[in-house]
């Protein structure tokens, strides 16, 4: 039999609010543990909640951009459950009448469009860290994170395939990225996943039995994970085996998902509304505000490279796929309009420095190795004909963390293309005189030899030869 | 006479006309606890040594000039739950045990601005949960009229602080009657404000949805002129409500010419003590034939009020008592891993009352039960809401008796929780419904036991249940009496 597998799932975006969702402390990454705390979102007595409005606009720039339905009245909620990195012992979510519902994401993959519903979209704060291991037998409990902002995007169960999740998530954070209210890092946490995923038979419409996955911290174990998952279950499957609702663990090192808790085992949260928390009005008024300044994206801006630039497919999702890369690109056309040869550079070259120097896990690129502008008169002096492709190369490598011009590595090194046809005539009258066994292949017919003549020819002149000079008065001496 | 049994109107006009210092006021009330203390129980904590310091500096403040805070140099009692930076914050509960809060509560911060000194932090039920304030994990209060009976509850230590003249006026909370049912019990003035009047930031919170602050006063004006002090919207509380706060003491005009008292006939029935009743019927005589209209009316879904009450209470109270874990603060029992480190300071922490009510609130919001309990629950805090907006279509205020008896003898009620929830069956659908109401003396029964009658008024509308109450108040002699501190028979 042949199976088909049903994902859906749920992702955890860390807001770039400068403060958290309840109280005034610093949403800064990577402080001293517990330092961005206080009687708030360290749990005291006596302590209330006021809700960011930050996050109100950021929920609502992501529901828009979503095309999602908005409440105009939504309720923050209660989720009760013990835990240390639980300063309250409850985290305030939404549960009913979350902030957005409904909604679609299209994704592309394969040259196809494929839209992607969203359940909701909701609001909710992050806990602590519990550290194990550190500290003798005792564990520590860091609160710095307990309050950061999460938005919750729950998708439908529309996908389909291991690379469809992976193509959406990689759309959804780009979208984030994009709107300036996720910087959706997922190996620092701020870009998480949690997949729900069953089988059923091809051509059927019951849903299977579904299996949650947490602890997907990267691209790559969303779909390992998501493999291992969909193949293990219809082994289970075809085996007669049974399957049973549960929540599995990734385990990257194993490569496998491992049994966490089981439905029966399953918190019973007692949501309700949480008192201290007066219900969310959103009028019409504050979304035209927030909608006016939305940023163009992702989909949008790719059609618009295509179009306006002439750019392939292929090249505009590179390029729009993150929001720097993106703005550098255009910074660059915008200096020198070459679009197609500056987009060569960036998915090629520039693209291996970034992933050579792990720059390409980073999400905001706020210093780029080489400057866009640079980049741009580069490109600008090949066309001119100044220097030649090859010699770009190594004026390329050359700025680098330079911060030089291309102008000044050329007339540093002394690279600047010889179009002086004196010198290259000498050049190559030298190297044909030294070579006359080769003179007589090429007249009997092996035309290859010329490349052996071009490349010996830019050796003597390192390079700089305008090589179509080269091969035109090259051609013309070898004529018999 | 001591100085201890000033109000706190004739204080402030002494310490302001400078015929009195507030060292000597703070001394003469602290000798008075050292008198009798030790008979009452009023306090959990004593703050001394503040206090000397703050009443010298309000004493230099009143040499400037004339023209000061009603409050500047005046000592006041504070219940337990509020939270006073630096000064022990016990909530009467082992849970909390010496729990030193690293931060004022609004009320607190704004009673500190004012230039008040504060002289401690008295007893109450624990987490506030209770009506005889027996359920107090350190020790019992005695009711001045009588050491043998409870002062009510939960805000037993401050009603019983004031009565006693063991400070000036002092704050309480009401979640379901737990000011204006001492206040009867002790025979002084208890006033809880409109849900939204006053911040709850900083109140160690019981039920989120009915928890208020109010002052506990020996007459109406003192309680006026507390409120002014302590009310208005506070950023730090979503909840607090962003109305001006009128002058409440200016507003007390003595004049009820025209006012329409509904009565509802639901809050005088059977299992009231005949001379209760008596004692408020005869209060609302006085008032008539000062000039206001009786209006009979109809409070219909009143007697499901105790069970939405212990639904939507006992809910709110799990989750707010689920920080309570060990982690961070107050008492950690030693145990072999998580799990067991949860359940046995907890166990150890809390008490019977408190237990229960987790236990009762975690079961009406499980699985399952949540629409038929918590969500039911709710349906019908709405109907009884709606039946005081009908109500108060046709009057102005609403006066019933505040609690059902006098204040019964310490212990009598302590192994039947649902004989002592119905001390609150006259106060807490007020709380559901966010109005505000308070206690005034209105008479004693045949054993010298004071009676309160409760004043309910509109949302928002505190100045005119004090404008009634204070012309009452003005009409008898009932809060001029004072308690002798012993025991009866």
């Amino acid at each position: 039999m042949k199976y088909e597998s049903v994902i859906g799932l749920e992702v955890h975006a860390q807001l770039l609010t400068d403060s958290k969702i309840f109280c005034g402390c610093s949403t800064q990454f990577g402080k001293e543990p517990n330092n961005n705390t206080c009687p708030v979102c360290a749990g005291f007595p006596g302590v209330l909640p006021v809700l960011n409005k930050r996050v109100v606009e950021f929920a609502l720039k992501a529901g828009l951009a979503a095309h999602c339905e908005i409440a105009r009245s939504s309720i923050l909620a209660r989720k009760n459950y013990f835990y240390p990195d639980l300063p309250k012992g409850y985290q305030i979510s939404q549960y009913e009448l979350p902030v957005c519902t409904g909604g679609y994401v299209d994704v592309e993959l394969d040259g196809k469009v494929k839209r992607v519903r969203l359940t909701r979209i909701h609001m909710e704060e992050d806990a602590g860290k519990n550290i194990h291991d550190a500290h003798g037998d005792a564990s520590l409990v860091d609160l710095n994170r307990a309050g950061v902002p999460l938005l919750e995007i729950v998708s439908e169960p529309d996908l389909r395939a291991t690379a469809e999740a992976g193509a959406y998530l990689k759309t959804l954070r780009a979208m984030l990225q994009y709107l300036g209210v996720c910087d959706g890092n997922m190996e620092e946490g701020s870009f998480r996943c949690d997949a729900n995923v069953s089988v059923r038979p091809e051509g059927t419409e019951t849903l299977g039995t579904k299996i949650e996955i947490k602890n997907l911290n990267s691209f790559r174990a969303v779909e390992s994970a998501l493999e291992f998952e969909i193949a293990r279950q219809i082994e289970t499957l075809s085996d007669g085996g049974k399957l049973v609702q549960e929540t599995r663990l990734w385990d990257e090192h194993h490569e496998e998902t491992r049994p966490m808790r089981s439905k029966e085992s399953a918190h019973d949260y007692r949501y309700f509304p949480d008192p201290d928390l007066l219900p969310l009005v959103i009028d019409d008024a504050w979304i035209a505000q927030v909608r006016a300044p939305l940023p163009e994206l992702p989909n949008a801006r790719k059609a618009r490279f295509v179009n306006e630039y002439g750019l392939s497919g292929y090249d505009a999702e590179l390029l729009t796929g993150r929001k720097d890369v993106a703005d550098y690109f255009e910074e660059a056309v915008l200096a020198h309009a070459n679009p197609k040869a500056l987009g060569n550079w960036i998915v090629g070259d520039l693209f291996r420095v970034l992933k050579e120097r792990k720059l390409d896990e980073q999400l905001y690129l706020a210093r780029w190795p080489l400057a866009a502008l640079n980049l741009a008169q580069m490109v600008q002096m090949i066309d001119q004909g100044k220097i030649n492709g090859k010699i770009a190369k190594t004026v390329f490598d050359a700025m680098l963390d330079s911060n030089k011009t291309p102008q000044q590595i050329v007339s540093e090194k002394n690279l600047e293309q010889l179009s002086d046809l004196g010198i290259i005539e000498a050049a190559i009258d030298q190297v044909l005189a030294a070579n006359p066994k080769q003179i007589v292949q090429y007249r009997s017919g092996n035309e290859k030899v010329l490349g052996f003549f071009v490349g010996q020819i830019m050796k003597a002149t390192q390079g700089k030869a305008n090589p179509q000079k080269v091969n035109e008065i090259l051609r013309e001496k070898l004529k018999p | 006479m001591s100085f201890a049994q000033l109000t706190l109107h004739e204080a402030g006009a002494k310490l302001r006309k400078r015929e009195l210092s507030s060292v000597e006021l703070t001394e003469a009330v602290f000798q008075r606890i050292a008198d009798t203390d030790d008979k009452v129980h009023a306090y959990l904590t004593l703050a001394r040594d503040a206090a000397m310091e703050q009443a010298r500096g309000a004493d230099k403040e009143l040499k400037g000039s004339a023209d000061h805070a009603a409050l500047l140099g005046v000592p006041i009692a504070l219940k337990d739950n509020f939270l006073t930076k630096g000064l022990r914050t016990t909530c009467a509960s082992k849970i909390l045990g010496d729990f030193m809060p690293p931060y004022d509560a609004t009320t607190v911060d704004r009673i500190r601005s004012t230039g008040a000194v504060i002289v401690g932090k008295t007893n109450l039920d624990e987490f506030a949960m209770g009506s005889s304030a027996e359920n107090s994990a350190f020790f019992p209060t005695s009711n001045p009229w009588n050491l043998a009976r409870i002062p009510g509850g939960s805000s037993g230590g401050s009603a019983a602080a004031v009565a006693a003249d063991l400070c000036i006026a002092a704050l309480g909370t009401d979640t379901g009657g737990s000011i204006r049912q001492p206040a009867a019990c002790c025979g002084i003035v208890g006033l809880k404000p409109t849900y939204g009047r006053v911040s709850r930031y900083g109140i160690i919170a019981f039920a989120s949805s009915m928890d208020q602050v109010g002052p506990m006063t020996k007459n109406v004006r003192d309680s006026a002129l507390l409120l002014e002090a302590v009310a208005g919207r506070d950023p730090a509380d979503s909840t607090s409500a962003d109305l001006a706060v009128p002058r409440y003491s200016a507003m007390l005009t003595g004049d009820i010419k025209g006012l329409r008292l509904g009565i509802p006939k639901e809050y005088f029935v059977s299992g009231m003590q005949r001379e209760v009743e008596q004692a408020v019927r005869a209060a609302i005589g006085k008032l008539e034939k000062n000039g206001a209209i009786i209006e009979e009316i109809s409070l219909p879904h009143t007697e499901y009020a105790v069970a939405v009450y212990y639904i939507v209470a006992t809910a709110e109270a799990s989750s707010n008592l689920a920080r309570y874990d060990g982690m961070r603060y107050g008492h950690r029992a030693a145990a072999k891993d998580l799990i067991e480190t949860y359940m046995i300071s907890r166990d150890e922490g809390f008490g019977a009352e408190v237990k229960r009510r987790i236990m009762l609130g975690t079961y009406v919001l499980s699985a399952g039960y949540y629409d038929a309990y918590y969500l039911k629950a709710q349906r019908v805090r709405t109907l009884i809401r709606k039946d005081f907006d009908a109500a108060f279509k046709r009057c102005d205020v609403i006066v019933t008796p505040t609690a059902p008896t006098t204040a019964f003898k310490l212990g009598e009620k302590t192994q039947d929780p649902l004989e002592m929830y119905l001390s609150d069956i006259y106060t807490i659908s007020i709380n559901l419904a966010g109005l505000p109401a308070l206690s005034v003396p209105c008479g004693f029964d045949s054993e010298a036991m004071p009676i309160g009658m409760q004043i309910i008024g509109k949302h928002f509308d505190e100045a005119t249940i004090l404008r009634v109450a204070h012309h009452y108040e003005q009409s008898t002699e009932w809060h001029k009496r004072k308690p002798k501190l012993e025991i009866q028979n």
